[in-house]
């Protein structure tokens, strides 16, 4: 049908795209994770397994590593409790406002990362608006110190911004339940609380757990939210990645975590398919 | 149109009284009363658009009625969501729960009634042995045929035992031999079942075949609710005749007791003024010899000749712009001039069908 030059300009573009600026940085990283720092800071090339030994030895990280899966996980949860009644509304009850609804949900998605993690900082603060108006009202005497730099501020701005990205998902699967199995199970006596368990939530989940997903992978891997609001308390792995790569200059070690992390994600990636797979009929 | 119980004098269980619904401007039912007999196969027939689906879906309880009201026995119905109804639906597209099998697909009514689960076991399994489909009951509903879905949508409704089944067009989407076939099973299971059936269809032949009585629904209106013997026989409006099989419509004139339409004359009793008559092309003979006594006959060219197998129709021009169709059976060979002849009682006076919008 097409030329063997047509396929090979059709496809070339991206495979070049993909290999140089996915699969050899992937390579290199790899390869780096098994190399080591010399004491003049050089990089040595030759293979040892040091860097994931002291991956397991030094607390620190195997610890970190646990916050930001416990952080990802709440975050992950939240955003399905607030996701997935937004969605189920929108899909069943919104009616004619269901456009201007949806479009209310996306239109944070245009807002700059930054500008929502600093609007939280604002709002939590020492001073900010919150600690203020709690102060104004008399419901406390000094400002809660809890609210800012703590991982209680990361968790709720994660969940702020990752919110959609579960309630896409989560929202496109109930659009596509068939509105006549609805029907059916009211017909064969349901009540609505009925068919929402027995019929409605069971064929989305193929969208909650694609949802689930996209909230725990994001914000499993952030590192400008800990970074502005998470304080010494709120630090997750991305953020030692980042200095590892950065001032302390221990690449190696930064690309074993980076791998560690990348393998934790990938296979998340390949049962959260096979659960999604497992609940589609159509 | 009201008529208590049927034809056989049955006792009434759904009554329809004065219902009318609106969606905005548009008015898709107006003023519909209707009584459904226990144990009765009524059809509501009609074309696409004639709101047979809309009345259908306010007695299941998925549309509410802009005015008017549905009684069964002594329960007014229309105010009760649809799951408190003692009344279940086959559906169009049968609308199987996919993620279910097909046992758990039939025992669902059962299980949300919160009956016991022996109970619910030896129900659905006599259910599925009704529809010849025991030996599918672990399957997914993706995994078996059209004609197949549609005996599980069936057994999912009547393992609940109601007063009442409401099918909608549940046969449309299957071939013409299985469809046939169904129409005999729908039939017979009915009977052996004793439940009333409301059948919604816009194929009038399948409507005759399976009917104890056919309610025509024309633009929101009830055309006529009767057996289909009377509705083929005795058709109340043009439209009627004209819908259920082919008719040849006479609009004529009476003048001082004769009917006068075009070159065909006959005496009548009516009042002086237009008449509109159905006459069904197998009524009209192709006449030989001496004329039959008291019959009306007239002239005529062979315009067209149609083999249909057992019949043959014939279009027969008799002049002044008259044109009748004439079935005969078997096969006459090619004709030409022919005479013909009717029973002035084969032409059946029917209301102006007016158009409406």
């Amino acid at each position: 049908m097409f030329s063997r030059a047509y396929k090979a300009a059709v496809t070339l573009p991206p495979l070049i795209w993909v290999t140089v600026f996915l699969l050899i940085p992937y390579l290199l990283m790899f390869c780096y994770s098994f190399w080591s720092v010399s004491a003049s800071q050089t990089i040595v090339h030759s293979w040892t397994l040091a860097n994931y030994s002291e991956l397991l030895r030094v607390d620190v990280y195997w610890q970190t590593l646990l916050r930001s899966m416990w952080i990802a996980a709440r975050v992950t949860i939240f955003s399905l409790v607030l996701g997935y009644p937004l969605a189920y509304f929108l899909s069943f009850y919104a009616g004619r406002k269901k456009d201007l609804l949806y479009q209310l949900v996306i239109i944070p998605l245009w807002v700059s990362y930054l500008v929502r993690a600093y609007a939280w900082k604002t709002i939590l603060g020492g001073d900010g608006v919150l600690n203020t108006l709690l102060q104004y009202v008399h419901l406390t005497k000094h400002p809660l110190e809890f609210l800012l730099y703590s991982p209680f501020a990361v968790v709720l701005t994660l969940t702020h911004i990752y919110t959609p990205f579960a309630f896409l998902p989560i929202y496109a699967a109930l659009e596509h339940i068939p509105r006549n199995l609805v029907e059916a199970s009211h017909d064969l006596g349901a009540t609505p609380g009925q068919t929402f368990w027995k019929v409605i939530f069971p064929l989305s989940i193929p969208g909650v757990v694609a949802g689930a997903t996209f909230a725990f992978v994001l914000s499993l891997g952030d590192f400008l939210a800990p970074l502005l609001l998470g304080g010494p308390s709120g630090i997750m792995i991305s953020n030692i990645v980042v200095s590892l790569f950065g001032a302390a200059y221990n690449w190696p070690l930064g690309a074993a975590i980076s791998f560690c992390m990348l393998l934790l994600v990938v296979s998340l990636l390949f049962f959260s398919e096979r659960l999604e797979k497992k609940w589609s009929f159509s | 149109m009201r008529d208590a119980g049927d034809s056989v004098g049955r006792a009434t269980l759904l009554s329809i009284r004065n219902v009318a619904k609106r969606f905005g401007k548009n008015v898709v039912l107006r003023d519909i009363s209707l009584d459904v007999a226990e144990g009765e196969f009524l059809t509501i027939l009609g074309e696409s658009g004639s709101g047979k689906t809309t009345l259908l879906r306010i007695i299941a309880g998925f549309e509410t009625a802009s005015a008017g009201e549905v009684w069964m026995g002594e329960e007014r119905l229309d105010r009760e969501p649809p799951y408190r109804r003692r009344v279940n639906t086959v559906f169009q597209h049968y609308a199987l729960f996919p993620h279910l099998t097909v046992e758990q697909n039939v025992a669902y009514g059962l299980r949300v009634a919160k009956r016991p689960e022996a109970e619910i076991a030896s129900r659905v399994e006599e259910a599925l042995a009704k529809v010849k489909m025991s030996a599918h009951a672990k399957s997914k509903p993706s995994k078996i045929s059209g004609g197949q879905q549609q005996r599980i949508a069936l057994a999912r409704a009547l393992v609940n035992r109601p007063r009442l089944l409401l099918l909608d067009e549940p046969l449309s989407a299957l071939d013409a031999n299985l469809r046939r076939q169904m129409q005999v099973e729908l039939k017979s299971l009915q009977r052996e079942v004793g439940i009333s059936f409301i059948f919604v269809t816009h194929d009038q032949e399948e409507a005759m075949v399976m009917s104890d009585r056919i309610a025509l629904l024309r633009s929101g209106e009830l055309e006529q609710v009767a057996t289909p013997r009377e509705i083929y026989g005795r058709p109340a409006t043009a439209y009627a005749a004209q819908f259920i099989g082919h008719t040849n419509l006479l609009k004529a004139a009476v003048r001082e007791g004769v009917v006068h339409c075009g070159p065909l004359m006959w005496p009548t009793a009516l009042p002086d003024g237009p008449a509109l008559f159905s006459l069904r092309p197998e009524n009209v003979r192709l006449a030989t010899g001496n004329p039959v006594a008291g019959a009306v006959r007239v002239a005529g060219r062979v315009r067209h000749q149609a083999f249909h197998g057992a019949t043959e129709l014939i279009r027969v021009e008799c002049g002044d712009g008259l044109v009748l169709v004439v079935r005969t059976p078997g096969s006459r060979g090619a004709l030409d001039n022919v005479e013909l002849e009717f029973s002035p009682s084969d032409a059946v006076l029917v209301r102006e069908s007016p158009k409406r919008i």
